[in-house]
């Protein structure tokens, strides 16, 4: 997921990726309305502060561009904030600058999000101008063309200048063969560097619309009143009338078990990282995804999970040791698993003390005592979600893009606390096969002496 | 301390309304033991939220073993009392309870979040954490390995060489310019007594701020505040530090290593917190590179000519010092382009200051903007704990907004010569074109 402005940003979308934000008690509260022109509206009340973040969240994301045109999701993304017809440039942040508000955006696979958190009494503002933007929006190569070289600087900023993600892209793109989600979100450079306004506003003109949007609001704000206001504002755009079904590319059977070795000349610290295709929330059957969840945390979360126990304290092997599961997707999702070996450690060895751990577990299964320290983990984070009014409006606004309900959302803990120790052994032995994986090693190059200069 | 006396004293109550609708109410308490906190009673969600900090962070730690108080807060949670590593986690697990510990310059902070059925039991191993840490071979040596990993794997990151060359150059010889994790010459020195050392010296009941939100009312966060405070020594052992200003300004230092985008961090004296002139220079900040879209570097680097991502200089405030740091990462062949920018931008600043029109927008989201650094328990916890190191008093966020509003044009101005009228000292990592070292060493 990528973010429009700077770094700081950065830390708090992404962390919505792989953490199971959810809530327990928030449920009954939470109002879901589509309007007459298909704009879905979930409001969230929280009355503690008088503050609200409104999200918009649209149902496109980098898995929708045109291939050829990877990143074009992003770069529209960042051109939103270009002003429009009725907005110049510039007007709609100084707006939330001098009300005091917070802005930013961001992209995934699978949606691309705008947010601010403003006042509560400042809610129907925010509202008007981000409804002036769903189809408002007028561009001119005077902000495309720098803005492409900020897009770029991103790009060096997470990827370039950063061998762990220079890795990371690579392993996403040996995994999938066929489906569009081994493109990066940034993009590659030679297709970012091409990217036009014709690009843009062709992307924008077929994906931005309120049939295909969903409206987020947590924060001091009645549902009542906030569905009025929507309905005069986002209700005055009218309805898209050819959204398609989003129908993507699928993935061949995998059936060749992939690794591969990127050499930076940076690399002080090498690491491993290995990702396994398996079923995302959408598309999982049911209480498989739970499964996952939680296959994941007892694996790889925390000092007292399976692979940290192992790798970094029994076997003194590695650094760190972890694994992680991400549930929204619309289609596929991916199953990780990371390490860096200790010093005289060596890549193959670090992988082979990792296979050994994932085998016992699909051999003899998990123990009821780790199953329930997991899902009393998984169950509170439900509770403390709740204590975050911009977490719980990113967790509905993830979810509801990808495939899943309110519903859904809502019964979170049940399904956590259904989920049972064969279930995730089960879950283990289907999908951490390792036909469905690609292992990437992160080593230094020391082919190339780095040049010195003074 | 006099074990019949279990009262609890409430010293003052204010309503801290950032605003409109509801308003929060913070409470002095003293809990029996003679421990003071601030607590903001919130009954919507069931938890408990706590935030503290100890006086006494990195800068005490020894020259020839930086990263001790760091290698401290990583192994606070790795046994403690009865309890080796794996059966502390297996207790925190259990209950989901959340502890961090983490070290700054000046403090060591920490958080604690349960769940309201689990609150003694979180409160006692907090306790067992600050009072009685083991420091096992085995997980000193495990922990400092991964110390090392991030060390190592720092040396070639363009974003920590730059910052880290800064401050070592703007604080030489002073606590401040040696970094809060260390460095790879001095981690392996530190051993586990030295650590006992550091607990020793810096946990203690005096100097310690807390900050206590959730469900629970004054005598029961009293009760709890005592569970894992009342037992450490009533004072600490801390070694004066010096004040200081930074120093190397008007050089700019080159730090080779290969990377597609130089990475640039710049800055020159800040203004203390308790200034006279702090508010003032603390809007002029926001209008030259605050973390909004609207900022003029913003608006300058990024938004005009595309030159970099992110673009930003905050105020810095330490008990002993304060500057002003910024940074920015942009292509090798641009970055004298956009350093000139940037500092084209700050003479601008200390020569005219803001116009009318700047500092009223200005004011309008510093004030705006406070509600939404109090929206979540462990957002108003860390603003409270932050409140008392800085000394502002219980009724700071009551009148927060008159003391901006206070700030005219002419103070606005007369700060911005102050905060950017001198030379900056400027450190940059990558292959920038054109660029190399200059100035002289001081």
């Amino acid at each position: 997921m990528l973010t429009k402005p700077n770094f700081t940003h950065a830390a708090l979308v992404a962390a919505l990726a792989c953490a199971p934000f959810a809530a327990e008690a928030a449920g009954p509260d939470v109002a879901d309305y589509t309007l007459p022109n298909g704009l879905e509206l979930v409001v969230i009340p929280d009355h503690r502060a008088p503050v609200i973040t409104h999200m918009i969240w649209y149902k496109v994301g980098a898995a929708d561009e045109t291939p050829g045109k990877s990143g074009l999701a992003h770069f529209l993304e960042h051109l939103m904030f270009k002003g429009t017809a009725k907005n110049p440039a510039g007007k709609f942040s100084q707006v939330v600058a001098r009300i005091g508000g917070q802005e930013n955006a961001f992209t995934s696979q699978d949606y691309t999000g705008y947010f601010q958190r403003v006042p509560s009494d400042q809610l129907k503002t925010v509202m008007e101008f981000e409804a002036d933007r769903m189809t408002g929006l007028r561009l001119t190569d005077d902000v495309v063309l720098p803005e492409r070289n900020v897009i770029l600087e991103e790009q060096n900023q997470r990827v370039g200048n950063n061998p762990p993600a220079r890795l990371t892209e690579q392993v996403d793109a040996a995994l999938y063969l066929n489906h569009p989600y081994g493109k990066p979100v940034i993009g590659w450079r030679h297709e970012m560097e091409q990217l036009s306004r014709d690009d843009a506003i062709g992307f924008y003109r077929r994906f931005y619309a309120p049939n295909n949007a969903v409206v987020v609001i947590a924060g001091d704000v009645d549902p009542a009143q906030a569905r009025t206001m929507a309905e005069e504002t986002y209700g005055k755009v009218a309805r898209h009338g050819a959204m398609l079904p989003r129908i993507r590319p699928e993935e061949p059977p995998p059936v060749a078990v992939r690794s591969l070795t990127l050499a930076d000349p940076r690399v002080e610290m090498p690491s491993l990282q290995r990702e396994y295709l398996v079923p995302s929330f959408k598309t999982a059957k049911k209480g498989e995804s739970e499964a996952l969840e939680v296959l994941s945390h007892i694996l790889g979360s925390g000092s007292n999970s399976r692979l940290y126990r192992a790798l970094v304290v029994d076997k003194q092997a590695a650094v760190m040791a972890g694994a992680w599961y991400d549930a929204n997707a619309l289609d596929y999702s991916k199953f990780g698993v990371q390490a860096g070996p200790r010093p005289g450690v060596t890549l193959p060895q670090l992988e082979a003390e990792i296979d050994t751990v994932i085998a016992q577990l699909i051999d003899k299964g998990v123990t009821e005592e780790e199953l329930e320290r997991t899902k009393t983990k998984l169950i509170a984070d439900a509770v403390y979600a709740q204590d975050n009014q911009a977490s719980m409006a990113r967790w509905y606004g993830a979810s509801l893009t990808t495939g899943a309900g309110v519903k859904d959302v809502q019964s979170w803990p049940d399904r956590i606390r259904a989920v049972t120790a064969d279930q995730v052994r089960d879950a283990a032995r289907q999908w951490l096969e390792k036909r469905r994986s690609v292992t990437g090693y992160l080593i230094k190059d020391v082919s190339v002496r780095a040049e010195k200069r003074s | 301390m006099n074990r019949f006396a279990s009262f609890l004293l409430i010293v003052a109550a204010l309503a801290a309304g950032a605003g409109t609708a509801s308003a929060m109410t913070i409470e002095k308490i003293v809990s029996p033991s003679g421990i003071e906190a601030w607590l903001v009673r919130e009954k919507a969600v069931p938890l408990v939220a706590l935030n503290y900090a100890f006086h006494g962070g990195a800068s005490q730690d020894e020259a020839d073993k930086s990263g001790t108080a760091n290698l401290v807060a990583d192994l606070l949670d790795e046994g403690a009392g009865d309890l080796d590593s794996k059966a502390y986690h297996e207790r925190l697990e259990n209950h989901a309870i959340e502890l961090t510990f983490q070290v700054g310059r000046d403090y060591l902070h920490g958080s604690l979040r349960t769940l309201n059925e689990h609150r003694d039991e979180a409160f006692d191993l907090l306790r067992l954490a600050l009072s009685k840490p083991r420091f096992d071979a085995d997980a000193v040596s495990r922990i400092r390995e991964q110390e090392l990993a991030l060390l190592r794997r720092d040396t070639t990151n363009p974003n920590d060489l730059a910052n880290r060359r800064w401050w070592q150059t703007a604080f030489h010889g002073h606590p401040y310019g040696r970094e809060t994790k260390g460095s790879l010459e001095t981690v392996p020195r530190i051993t586990a007594d030295d650590m006992r050392n550091y607990v020793r010296r810096v946990f203690a009941r005096n100097e310690l701020k807390i900050s206590i939100v959730g469900d629970v009312d004054a005598k029961t966060a009293g009760a709890l505040i005592d569970r894992a405070f009342a037992g450490l020594p009533a004072k600490n052992d801390l070694k004066p530090v010096p004040n200081a200003s930074p120093t190397g300004l008007g050089r700019r230092i080159v730090i080779d290593v290969d990377v597609p985008q130089a990475v640039v961090t710049f800055g020159g004296q800040g203004i203390p917190r308790h200034d006279p002139q702090f508010m003032a220079a603390y809007i002029v900040n926001h209008i030259l590179g605050g973390g909004s879209f609207t900022s003029r570097l913003y608006t300058e680097v990024r938004e005009k000519r595309g030159l970099a991502y992110g673009v930003s200089d905050s105020l810095v405030w330490f008990q002993r010092a304060a500057v002003m740091l910024g940074g920015t990462a942009t292509r090798a062949d641009r970055t004298a382009d956009a350093l000139s920018v940037i500092e084209a931008e700050i003479k601008r600043m200390a020569k005219d200051g803001p116009t009318p029109d700047e500092l009223v927008a200005a004011k309008s989201f510093l004030k705006g903007s406070y509600a939404l650094t109090l929206d979540t328990s462990s957002k108003i916890g860390a603003q409270l704990t932050q409140i008392q190191i800085d000394d502002l008093g219980m009724d700071y966020i009551q009148h927060r907004g008159a003391l901006i509003d206070a700030v005219t044009i002419e103070d606005a101005k007369a700060a911005a010569r102050r905060l950017y009228g001198g030379n900056m000292l400027v450190t940059i990592a990558g292959r920038p074109k054109g660029l190399t070292s200059s100035g002289t060493t001081e």
